[in-house]
Formats: structure tokens, C-alpha cells, sequence
């Protein structure tokens, strides 16, 4: 996904001398291109993120849209307050991108886990919340970013995913996407958001869920709340997945979007088991261990 | 000091204390060691575009708490109407006790500290990136002065040579509790920020002659911080140099005396 990103990130300064790229003194394998081919619209701003954010807000301020490239809590939690007073008070085009999803950095330790970074991004009334499922809904986050400038977040996986859409496709904040609608009569439906899509599509192959569809929301946040309840209602159940804690995750937004109204839809939301906190292995390995065990055999 | 300029000052200085008074709002104290600073800035450095209530050069005010010396100034520059400055300390006023975007004439908001520092770079950054003369100017408290982010962002406009960035440090010597000395000792200041790559400015903060040649941004490859030695409460003689006037707000009688002796100065 990483490069993915890259790759739309260079496609859009190519045309927008606007476009700025800076990092903590993070990126390796990844930034390179993008900082040789436009060295005025790249910065590194070392290992200090408070600043960092701060920066990036003084050029959006001037408008130019920055894109600030970190790991998990790196560029969320050690810099929220300048996320909430200096990027989301000003509205500003500023793009937090994340490269460290849920437990991507599996063997890294909790300090590089995104486990909590949902619960931080959901509090801020101008942010949009982009969580890609797959390549080409990277692709279509980014697009959509790029033209519709404003204070976002675009949550990344590391490792390689399955590719889930045929072509790039088209997303709207708030509204969810089809992935696989092949039993849509049976009104049971997995709702994800980001890299646990790929984990969905191979829970489709058990014979419990063998009569789900599966359906991603790559754009959401605070802003699209209020269009979820009538999506929610065309289904008997809806299993939201998540690779983040419940407390303040998706599955916690999906369900407060009801605002208590009764509606027949059953919602349960499986969210990762806060017993993964300083477990350490592979991120399939502490998925297995701490997220499908919920789903049974 | 010239009569207009006195004027003004003199003018600022009566409608901090008379709203001060009036919203029982705090900051009095951090707000009167500005008032020069920001006369000198707003006459005769920062230049306007031809827009009406735009400048060219950008400002920003961090040590948001002191945004009543801001509103003043603006109200004097024809930014702010009467109306607006005196809705201070209302309900549902667009003048919120910490500096605010939404007020015509501001660009940033601040309030929580070591943030406006970092923004004015970026700012000169861009103005850098698109090979803009546009300069940056922020006004800094010295409390500020213990935010890790201040020192954070020297390290970062020094590195890159961002020589049109100007730094003021409001130095009152008075923080919250007590005396900058009594919390964290930032002395020797001077070799401090040289050290980090910076070209300093040592000044008396209230000299309007000091401030008009420190403000003038000559160096090729620094940024320059200007270290304004101010006094807190500045120009009130019970409020000089006392911590209490960093929270109260002159009552009836207090603000009489203070305004007598604003006047006569």
C-alpha cells in the first residue's frame, strides 16, 4: 500500500507544484523517488513530530497541501494537539498518513501498533478518516484526497494486500462499497473498513459465513455519521470488522450512528482483544491468536 | 517617540485595561508588554497588499493569551470596528479571550503554547518553496520559551536558513506562577539561541527605535530572534512586574489610577 501511495502522491505533484511531502526521518525504500524528483516539495523534519504537524500546518496555511508521512502513533497521538488546534480548527489541507495500520509492525512492540489511532482521528469534526482496503481503494482514497483538499487520514497497511477490487473504484465518503454481493438475499452482510477487508474476504470460504456479502467504507469520520443509519437498515445483520480496540473504533461509530433509534438490524462489531497489548509476533500471527479466534472455526 | 505613535499607544493601552475591566478577563499584565511591539509591527513593518484588511508579510501572535493587545491594534488599523472590540468579554462574541482566525485581519489561532512557532515556519517555508520575499513574524511569550516544540523549530528554521523569519520573544520575565528565573532556568538565553543557529537580537522591548532597526531582516542565511526585554504590565505601576496581573482584572477603582497614569505618561 505504501508505494501505492507513493506512486499517486508523485502522479498528483506532477501536475500541483502545491503537493508537499514531509517525514519524521522515516520513509526508507518508500520517499526516495518522491524527494529526488521534486527536492522543493520534500522535507524531512527529523525526529520531532510536534513540529512536524505544526509545520505542515504553516504550509497549508499558505496553500500548499501537505501530506505528512509517519508511523502509527507517530504522526497521530505524540502530535493530537496540533492535529486538533493547528490542522482540524484551521481546516487545513493537511493528510496524516499512516503507514503502520493496526498491527502491521507486529513484531515492533504496542509502541508501533495503530490500535487506538480510530478512537483520536474519529474526534475531530473537519478530519476524514481514509482507510483503504485493498490497492486500488488506495488509489481511489488518494484521488479522492487529492481533490478534495482538507484535514484527512489515510490509514495504510505495510505488507502486500489481496487485491479485492478488478479497477480503481469509486468512492464516497460515508457510503459504502461493494466487494463481494454474491448472496445479497440473505441480508447478512460483513461491513469493513481498511486492511481487515483482505481477512473478510477469507472469512467469506467458511461455511458460517458463506451466505455474507462484504462491503468496505474507505472514507468515513465525523462528517458522514448521519448517512450510515439508512445503509444499516437494509440489512437483517451487519458484522463490522475492525482491526483496532472496540473503545472509540469503527464498530463503535457505526453503532453510535443509529443514535439509539430502534432499527431491526442486528450490528455486533468485532473488534481486536485488548489482550494484544505487549504481545508481539507477525501480524497474521497475532491476528490468529487475538482477532479470529472470534469467529469461530 | 513620535506624537502619533504615542497616540496610539497610549489608545491601546486604555482599551486593554477599560475591557479588561469590562469582561473581567485575565492576561492584562502579558498583553501591556506587547503594546509596542505590535505598534511597531503593524506601522511599520508589516506591508498590506491591495487587498483591504490583508497584509502581505504574515503574522502570528502564539502567545494567544495576550490576544486583547491584538484586537486593539487591529481596531486602530481601521481591521476591527469599534462595535466588534467592544463586544469583548460578551456572549457569542468573535472575540474569544485567546487570539482567533475567525477575527478578520488574524490568520492563526493559538492558545495553547511552543504551537505558533512551528506554523510561522512553515510559513516561511512556503514563502521559501514558491520564492516569495513574503517575511514571517511571530511573537512569542517566555514561557514559551519551555515548550520543547520552541526549540524543536529553531533547530529546524536554522537548519534551513529561513532568514525570512523573525522570531520576538515577549521577555517579561513572569510566567504563570512566578518569575521565568523561579521555574525553568533558560538563561544564558543569548548563547542559547546562537547556539541553535540563530542571529539574536538583544533589545529593550519597549524602545520604539530598537524595535523599527531589530525588526529590519537583513541576514542572508539566519533567522532572526529578537529578544525583547519587556516589562509585564508595562506603563501601570501596581501592575508592573506582579504575577497577580497575569489573572486579575482591575476593578472600578484600580482601573481609574491605571488610566491616569496611562495618560500622563
Amino acid at each position: 500500500m505504501r508505494n501505492i501511495f507513493i506512486e499517486e502522491l508523485i502522479l498528483a505533484a506532477k501536475k500541483n507544484k502545491k503537493i508537499v511531502l514531509i517525514v519524521n526521518d522515516l520513509g526508507y525504500s518508500v520517499v526516495e523517488k518522491f524527494a529526488k524528483m521534486f527536492p522543493n516539495q520534500f522535507y524531512n523534519a527529523g525526529v520531532a513530530e510536534q513540529n512536524m504537524m505544526g509545520i505542515a500546518s504553516g504550509m497549508a496555511l499558505e496553500g500548499n497541501h501537505v501530506f505528512v508521512y509517519s508511523i502509527g502513533n507517530f504522526p497521530t497521538f505524540r502530535c493530537a494537539e496540533q492535529i486538533r488546534n493547528d490542522v482540524d480548527y484551521h481546516n487545513l489541507p493537511v493528510t496524516i498518513v499512516n503507514v503502520g495500520a493496526g498491527v502491521s509492525y507486529g513484531s515492533l512492540g504496542y509502541t508501533h501498533h495503530s490500535l487506538q489511532d480510530y478512537g483520536l482521528m474519529r474526534l475531530f469534526p473537519n478530519m476524514i478518516i481514509a482507510s483503504p482496503g485493498d490497492d486500488m481503494e488506495v488509489r481511489a482514497c488518494m484521488k479522492y484526497i487529492v481533490k478534495n483538499s482538507q484535514p484527512s487520514y489515510l490509514r495504510l497497511a505495510k505488507t502486500k494486500n489481496k487485491i479485492l477490487h478488478k479497477k480503481i473504484p469509486n468512492v464516497k465518503p460515508g457510503k459504502w462499497l461493494p466487494i463481494s454481493t454474491k448472496h445479497t438475499q440473505s441480508k447478512k452482510i460483513f461491513l469493513t473498513t481498511g486492511n481487515i477487508a483482505s481477512l473478510a474476504k477469507d472469512l467469506l470460504i467458511r461455511a458460517k459465513y458463506n451466505k455474507f456479502s462484504l462491503y468496505s467504507l474507505p472514507i468515513w469520520g465525523m462528517k458522514f455519521k448521519n448517512i450510515q443509519l439508512n445503509q444499516l437498515k437494509k440489512w437483517d445483520e451487519v458484522l463490522v470488522l475492525e482491526d483496532h480496540l472496540e473503545d472509540g473504533g469503527f464498530g463503535s461509530w457505526i453503532k453510535e450512528s443509529t443514535n439509539n433509534q430502534k432499527i431491526k438490524t442486528k450490528i455486533i462489531s468485532k473488534s481486536i482483544d485488548k489482550k494484544i497489548i505487549s504481545k508481539v509476533g507477525s501480524e497474521q500471527y497475532l491476528l490468529d491468536k487475538y482477532y479470529l479466534k472470534f469467529f469461530g472455526k | 517617540m513620535n506624537t502619533l505613535q504615542n497616540k496610539i499607544i497610549k489608545s491601546i493601552k486604555t482599551h486593554i485595561l477599560q475591557l479588561s475591566h469590562k469582561a473581567k478577563s485575565s492576561h492584562i499584565g502579558g498583553c501591556l508588554s506587547i503594546v509596542e511591539i505590535l505598534v511597531v509591527l503593524f506601522n511599520s513593518v508589516l506591508r498590506k497588499t491591495s487587498v483591504k484588511r490583508k497584509f502581505k508579510d504574515t503574522f502570528i501572535l502564539s502567545k494567544g493569551h495576550a490576544c486583547l493587545a491584538l484586537y486593539c491594534i487591529l481596531f486602530e488599523k481601521g481591521i476591527l470596528s469599534k462595535k466588534t472590540l467592544l463586544s469583548y468579554g460578551e456572549n457569542n462574541t468573535l472575540l474569544m479571550s485567546h487570539v482567533s482566525h475567525h477575527v478578520p485581519g488574524i490568520k492563526f489561532s493559538t492558545g495553547s503554547l511552543g504551537h505558533g512557532l512551528p506554523v510561522a515556519i512553515g510559513s516561511a517555508l512556503s514563502a521559501k518553496k514558491d520564492k516569495s520575499n513574503r517575511k514571517v513574524f511571530v511573537l512569542i511569550s517566555d514561557g514559551e520559551l519551555n515548550e520543547g516544540t520552541t526549540w524543536e523549530a529553531l533547530m529546524f528554521a536554522a537548519h534551513h536558513k529561513l532568514n525570512n523569519l523573525c522570531v520576538i520573544i515577549d521577555y517579561n520575565k513572569l510566567q504563570s506562577l512566578t518569575f521565568v528565573s523561579e521555574t525553568i532556568k533558560i538563561e544564558p538565553l543569548i548563547k542559547k539561541i546562537s547556539s541553535f543557529g540563530c542571529e539574536v537580537k538583544n533589545i529593550n522591548g519597549h524602545n520604539i527605535l530598537q524595535l523599527k532597526k531589530a525588526l529590519k531582516l537583513k541576514n542572508k542565511n539566519k533567522p532572526r530572534v529578537i529578544i525583547a526585554n519587556t516589562i509585564k504590565g508595562k506603563g501601570v505601576s501596581f501592575m508592573e512586574n506582579n504575577i497577580a496581573w497575569h489573572y486579575k482584572s482591575p476593578n472600578a477603582r484600580e482601573l481609574k489610577k491605571a488610566l491616569k497614569e496611562v495618560n500622563n505618561a
